[in-house]
């Protein structure tokens, strides 16, 4: 395998590795007829990702040596980031990239052609493996969200770095929205802040998803797809069915594409109760509640029961942390269902992302029966 | 218990900003004490964490268009709340380009200050709104009494403090060499900052510095102005004061009690802030 890169297409080369090194710390790169493709999966198997550059993208592309079979390899994402690792330096100084591979050396060669006739030649070494192929198909989910990368970009910029996972669905009036994702802990009296961005029907290229559907997923993974498809200027498609079924992220160029395969949370209760259940305050995030509130009913919601309670314990004399305790049935007083969150201790919903795949395809055995793409059964055993 | 207000004007958005900013830096979580008049951002450490205490406070007209409150009953028309002050500041630091601000205090999954933002962007003419749910914890009407304005002692030395940044950049390297600081002054309108190790003293001379006229009613009268008057401080404590000042205030006043407290008293246009370090035993 051989091909070359040349001007700007080295950084988005480079970007490109920058995103998947989010994600996976292997890479998968397999030349095939139809362009090159960089593939990596994370080590809980729940997020895969794929680049494919298709041969116009080089200027030069040669998916194998006459009379030899399609090599494919699998490198440490950090040796292969290494080479990419300044996206400015690639831009400012490099001004061609080749990348060969073949059977002889039994090394990746990297090498980037820089101005003043500076030549950096990076050999890494790599393993054989069979080829990384998620099952998966955009087709088959029923839900598809099209905007352009800046607005899902300034969309996610209210929510703190460190914030795991985020939930993303169709609030009233068509309205999307983002909101922090928070583990609901049994014991832990300190909350978290909640952060909510909804988002106008009329920033997206595309919204077809029925009002009240929602997926929880990490904003790692995504945030390193946007990255890429910000500076690309592409739009991005969010392809995604019931909680716990893979959400597929794409964008797609004549010269590229990308796929981002990610699970998402399986949570029984958000998809059976979102849709018009009374339980609106359960303490599981849920889309309904914030986003009756977001429009102006400003007054509409009060503490005032949360007052009489604190009240009846105002006379009674005891140490500074009592408010937080004698409270917190309080807010619960005005549901029926109160008692169930705060009185079933120690069992916080586990996580639930499902693994996606195995990652060969040469076990077609596992491919899925149905339409569900999800090929492997949870490892741990959620029942 | 009702809460809503409203900030429409981008200056006074800018301003509020600011001050969550301040206060975030001065104090991990703070007691927001809302008042028909006044907005009261308060810290009072207990003497095991520091003992320092903070008084910000804000006219409610100077910032908000729209203010509506109802506190616990008709003759407490307040309500104290106690909230991460990180929170806050992050909630508002997407205002930029907001084009209102709501803040309104709310029980969804728990108690909370809610802060909506309605965001202007450029591009598209839609509406986006981010909304931010800040947990709070009501504090009960008993617990009031700790919460109040403190007592500005009277001061034996009353002083204008010099540019703060300049001090700050003298403290922080201070704070390098050693853990306590001695802070002193004079009717003169000298004020030394001082540090003193096994090894080495430091001292750092502000002079000309000038005397507010209000400490001479007191007993300061008949001091002697060239007679110091000091106060051995945590330097971490005042660092995280200065650090927290980042527009130079337009009355900045340090009154020394000795050996008891130091007392900084800052006027920013609309917002004034307290903050009182006491000497280490």
């Amino acid at each position: 395998m051989k091909c070359l890169v040349t001007g700007g297409n080295v950084k988005v080369l480079g970007k490109a590795v920058h995103s998947l090194s989010r994600i996976g710390d292997e890479l998968y790169l397999e030349p095939l007829e139809d362009g090159l493709s960089l593939r990596t999966v994370n080590s809980s198997r729940s997020a895969y990702a794929c680049f494919l550059f298709a041969p116009l993208f080089f200027q030069q592309y040669q998916a194998a040596t006459p009379g030899q079979d399609l090599l494919r390899c699998k490198i440490l994402m950090k040796s292969f980031l290494s080479v990419f690792r300044s996206l400015a330096m690639l831009e400012k100084t490099v001004e061609k990239c080749c990348i060969s591979l073949n059977d002889r050396s039994s090394r990746l060669v990297v090498q980037l052609h820089c101005k003043y006739g500076v030549r950096k030649t990076h050999n890494l070494s790599f393993q054989d493996c069979e080829s990384l192929q998620a099952v998966f198909d955009p087709s088959l989910c029923p839900h598809v969200l099209r905007a352009p990368a800046r607005i899902l970009g300034e969309a996610i910029l209210p929510f703190p770095p460190t914030l795991a996972e985020v939930t993303l669905g169709i609030g009233r009036g068509r309205r999307v929205i983002l909101r922090s994702y928070l583990e609901e802990e049994a014991d832990s009296t300190v909350k978290a802040m909640v952060t909510e961005m909804s988002i106008g029907e009329e920033d997206f290229q595309q919204l077809q998803a029925p009002e009240g559907v929602a997926i929880t997923f990490c904003l790692k993974e995504f945030r390193g797809l946007l990255s890429f498809a910000e500076s690309a200027h592409l739009p991005l498609s969010i392809h995604f069915d019931a909680p716990g079924r893979p959400a597929i992220f794409t964008i797609e160029d004549s010269l590229l594409d990308g796929h981002f395969v990610l699970a998402t949370l399986s949570e029984p209760n958000l998809h059976s109760q979102d849709l018009g259940s009374p339980e609106l305050h359960r303490p599981v995030p849920q889309l309904q509640a914030p986003s009756t509130s977001h429009l102006d009913d400003f007054a509409s919601d009060d503490i005032d029961s949360y007052m009489i309670a604190m009240e009846t314990t105002a006379g009674s004399e005891g140490p500074r942390a009592l408010p937080s305790i004698s409270l917190s049935p309080g807010p619960a007083s005005e549901e029926e269902d109160e008692a169930e969150p705060s009185t079933v201790p120690g069992t916080p919903p586990p996580k639930k992302f499902r693994s996606l795949f195995f990652g060969s395809i040469l076990a077609p055995v596992h491919s899925p029966q149905g339409p569900n793409p999800v090929l492997a059964e949870d490892s741990d055993g959620e029942g | 218990m009702k809460f809503r207000a409203k900030i429409v004007d981008a200056a006074c958005l800018n301003q509020f900003t600011r001050v969550s900013n301040m206060i975030a830096k001065l104090a991990k979580t703070c007691t927001l004490r809302i008042s028909p008049n006044k907005l009261n951002f308060i810290l009072s450490d207990k003497l095991a964490s520091g003992g320092v205490s903070m008084w910000c406070e804000l006219e409610q007209e100077n910032f908000f268009s729209e203010f509506q409150m109802e506190g616990v009953s008709a003759e407490n028309n307040e309500i104290y709340l106690e909230l991460t002050s990180e929170n806050l500041s992050r909630a508002l630091k997407t205002t930029q380009n907001a084009r209102s601000l709501k803040i309104k205090l709310t029980n969804k999954h728990f108690p909370c200050l809610t802060i909506s933002v309605e965001l202007q962007l450029s591009v598209s003419s839609s509406s986006r709104i981010v909304t931010h749910d800040i947990p709070i914890t009501i504090i009960p009407r008993r617990l009031w009494k700790d919460l109040r304005e403190p007592s500005v002692p009277d001061s034996d030395v009353s002083i204008y403090l010099p540019v703060l940044k300049t001090m700050r950049s003298v403290v922080e390297k201070m704070k390098n060499i050693s853990n306590h600081l001695i802070i002193e002054a004079n009717l003169n309108g000298d004020l030394n900052l001082k540090i003193e190790t096994e090894l080495v003293c430091i001292t750092t001379h502000f002079k000309d510095l000038g005397n507010p006229p209000l400490a001479s009613e007191n007993t300061s009268q008949n001091r002697n102005p060239e007679e110091m008057a000091e106060v051995h401080i945590d330097i971490k404590k005042l660092l995280q004061f200065l650090a927290g000042q980042q527009v130079n205030p337009t009355k900045a006043i340090c009154n020394i009690v000795n050996n008891r407290i130091v007392h900084f008293d800052l006027l920013h246009e609309d917002v004034s802030l307290q903050y009182f370090i006491p000497a280490l035993s």
